[in-house]
Order: C-alpha cells, then structure tokens, then sequence
C-alpha cells in the first residue's frame, strides 16, 4: 500500500500513540489516533462514564493583539467577544459575506489578548483570513509547538483536581493559566464530548509528561478521534466540514444562541445582512437531529424525504451512537418540516427507512453548573 | 471443504450444495466495533462480485460482496441483534449469510488459507 506517511504531521504525543496501540489515520493534515485497542465503543463509554484523555493537538492556537484585538475579531465573527470578561470563552464562526461559516472557533479573552482555538483542516485559511481581515493595528499570533489535551468525562474534575486543585472549581466555559508540578499550562473548563471536562494547552515537549500523568489516574484512559465524533454527534455538537461549511449560516445551523442581542443589531461581521434577515425572516432549511426508527445508520449524505418520497434535505453527519444504544444523526431539513418528532424517511441503500426529526442533543450536555 | 479467502477479506465455506460466508479475523479487527449489519433475505439471487450484506461498524458502512454468484438460502439472523459476534467469532459464529453454489469453478479462483496469510502479510 502507498504509504503517505512522509508527508503527514504528527502532534508532540504520536509516539506515545503508538505504544498505547493506537490505529494512526490521516486527519487534517496530521497523523492521528482514531482508536486504541479498547476500540470506539469502549472509548465513547469509559468518557461518558468516567473520564477519557484525548490528543487534539492537530488543532490551530493562535493568539490576536494590539489595538483593540476584541473590535478587530468581531469584524470577522459574529460572536459577543466584548461581552468576554477575562478568562472568559466563547465559541463563535467566521462567517463569509454570504452568511456562510469558514470555520467554528473558540475565543478567549486573556489579559490583553485573545486567545483562539481554530480547526486543524482550516487553520491556514483562518490564518490568511485573518492576516488579511484584521484592522491596522492588530496582529496575529500564531502559535507552534503547543500541544492540546482534552480531558472529558464525569470524573474529569476529580482527577485534574488532584493534580492541580484550582480547576474543581471554575465556571464552565472559562480559562486560567495554571501549572501543573513544573508544567506551565493553559486550562480551560470546555470541551466537545458534552460532558464536563477540560482542554489543557501546554509546551509540547511537556505534553507526553503531562498525559502520562493523567492516564496514571485510574479513572482516566485514552481515547481517540472516532469516539470524539461519536461523544460530539450523540451532543448534537457540529463537525466542521459536515454538519457545517460555507453553504450553511449559523441560523440554518442552529447556532442563533452565538449571536447575542447586541451583535443581531449592530451587525458588523461578514454576511450580516443575510444572517439578520434570516433572524427577522426564517431561514430556507435548519439542523435537526434525526433519529432512525430501525437499527441502521445513517451516514453522511443519506437523503431524507417526507412520508410521500419528496426530497426535504439530507444527513450531515451520522452513525451509532454507543450511549443511546441505536443510530443517531444530524441534517439539514426544510424549515417546515423541521419540528420535533416530524416523520421522515431515510434513504438507505435504495430503501426507505423511517425516522423522526428529533430535538437535539441525543445525549442530554453534563457542562459543569458550578 | 476448508475455507477460501477473497482479496476484499471474506471467508467462504462450502458443505454439499451450500456456501457460507463471512468476514475473516482481519477485516473484523479492521473495521473495529461492528453495531449493525444488514443480512440478505433468503431467495435472493447474486451474481459474483455483488453487494449482498452491508456491516457497519461505529464509523463507516462496508459492503459484503457476493464470492460466488447463486441464491441465498439464509442470512444469520442473530447478527441483527448482536452485530458484536462477527467482532467476537467472524470465522465461526458471525457467519453473514448461506448460498447456493452456482458455478463450482468460481471457488478455484479464490485463495486458500496460506495464499491468504500471504496476502495480509502484503498488506503489513
């Protein structure tokens, strides 16, 4: 077999991978673990059950500063960064003057700066993006040779407490520089699993130390990608690319909660004045999450139609979903037949399959409330 | 008769005037977790090469191609409710389906079990 590997970027922990019998894909770029031994099932269930470690390491850190590096992002995202209190994160989308997304993205404020979390298969783009997009006065940052870790799961808070007893208590959605023995790292309480849990950027040539520390907690094993996007899909969370991308609209997506009052107003981002009139107006076709009745998955790209045949949308992302026990998935629906519970079907392999438009998450979000 | 392999990792074994079929050890253990699998109905008639059954593991849906071309007499209808089998016994017990043999011939052309360890050490 062709072996593409040369060409490929490894995160700081790839050797590690591999001694814990990872199966290393191509992902974004990088060469990334989509499973350990355990196997997906067994990973998703030990995260939703106890507290799982993952690599994301592959994804962009960058940080904006200068002048006013809060007015100058808005110019590009939609997202109430001037409502950020220090510490304090959001997660947002750059938006194209169609409305389209380029990207979703986390926003922290820290101090003077903004810090950013982006998308390892678009972070070039956002970067150019950026460079170009960013008023006079304001730089981009990128940074290299950070390592990211996620820790999500239910005991997550219990083992980084014991390594840093800081972290039991902060907000959901919040960030702090805090070290762990020598290691300097940045921690927020956030992640993508729909659990509570953290992400902790670090200096990659302390990341491998790090993460054996954690993985010698007992609660605590590795997980990889495909139990990540399973966690994300049964939480009705969005995978860029998919669920997704320059043809989708945070309305159309479900992602109006991002825009705050304020910013509906003002406007002032790309695409705004589509986006407003699709607040003011209704958008064409929504997300929704879609629940098959029978045991079959749906993937990606699956066409859905009413009870009379007619096209009405498609899947966007979909699969097993090992905690709800049965196929679970997401798409885009036209806006009136996007209420709760409306019946559907589902073409599968030439067969229709019957389903139900069903209210998101699957798997109902355990954020930390404090 | 012993089992034959085909290069798309499928096992068949034939017992009189009927074939077995499943996926073998090493397509399981690629696939990873297996949460469904659509069996074919009995009466259905194939022809070499086509698709047949369908196993879906969490991340990705597989086709199951027909090795040989005749009828199928019987899909394993336990795998409907635990899919896990075929992770847990794809050469015995995860059987996906039986069929009628056709055209003996097509059996030569597959390999036989040292033609495919070679095979997967290709693969390596």
């Amino acid at each position: 077999m062709a072996d593409h590997s040369q060409d490929l970027k490894k995160t700081p922990l790839d050797a590690l991978h591999r001694e814990l019998g990872a199966k290393m894909v191509p992902f974004a770029g990088y060469e990334m673990p989509v499973q350990y031994s355990a196997g997906i099932l067994s990973e998703h269930l030990h995260t939703r059950e106890r507290a799982s470690l993952f690599d994301v390491s592959h994804m962009g850190q960058a940080a904006i500063r200068g002048e006013g590096p809060v007015a100058a992002l808005e110019s590009l995202v939609p997202g109430d960064l001037a409502a950020l209190s220090d510490g304090q994160m959001r997660y947002t989308m750059f938006t194209n003057e169609q409305g389209g997304i380029l990207d979703d993205l986390m926003v922290t404020r820290r101090g003077d700066h903004l810090f950013l979390i982006v998308n390892a298969a678009c972070k070039d783009q956002d970067y150019a993006l950026m460079e170009a997009g960013l008023p006079a006065g304001n730089t981009l940052e990128v940074i290299e040779g950070q390592a990211l870790l996620a820790l999500q799961g239910p005991q997550a808070a219990t083992v980084l407490g014991r390594l840093a007893p800081a972290v039991r208590l902060m907000d959901f959605m919040t960030s702090e520089p805090i070290s762990i023995g020598d290691i300097h790292c940045i921690i927020s309480r956030s992640g993508y699993s729909g659990e509570d849990g953290y992400e902790i950027s670090l200096p990659g040539e302390d990341a491998e130390r790090l993460a054996r520390l954690l993985l010698n907690e007992t609660e605590v094993r590795v997980a990889g990608l495909g139990a990540r996007d399973s966690l994300r899909l049964e939480a009705g969370l969005c995978l860029y690319g998919s669920d997704i991308d320059e043809t989708t609209t945070p309305i159309q997506a479900g992602l109006i909660w991002t825009i705050s009052k304020r910013r509906r107003a003002e406007g002032g981002f790309p695409g705004a004045a589509v986006i407003q009139d699709e607040i003011e107006n209704g958008a064409p076709r929504k997300r929704v999450g879609i629940k098959p009745e029978g045991k079959a998955p749906a993937r990606a790209h699956t066409e859905i139609t009413d009870k009379n045949g007619t096209v009405i949308g498609e899947i966007t992302s979909g699969g097993f979903g090992p905690s709800v026990k049965g196929p679970v998935a997401m798409g885009y629906v036209k806006t009136e037949f996007a209420k709760p519970e409306t019946a559907v079907d589902l073409m599968v392999r030439g067969k229709a399959q019957p389903a139900q438009v069903f209210k998101l998450p699957f798997s109902e979000h355990r954020y930390y409330k404090g | 008769m012993s089992m034959k392999f085909t290069k798309d990792h499928e096992w068949i074994s034939v017992e009189g005037d009927t074939a077995t079929i499943g996926i073998t050890n090493y397509a399981q253990e690629q696939l990873g977790d297996v949460v469904f699998v659509e069996i074919p109905d009995a009466g259905k008639q194939v022809d070499q090469g086509d698709d047949t059954a369908v196993v879906e593991s969490v991340k990705a849906a597989s086709e199951i191609f027909a090795p040989i071309s005749g009828e199928v007499t019987e899909g394993n209808a336990v795998l409907e409710d635990a899919p896990a089998i075929i992770n847990s016994d794809a050469e015995g017990d995860g059987w996906i389906f039986k069929m009628t043999v056709s055209d003996a011939s097509q059996l030569d052309e597959l390999m036989d079990a040292d033609a495919y360890k070679s095979h997967l050490a290709e693969l390596e």
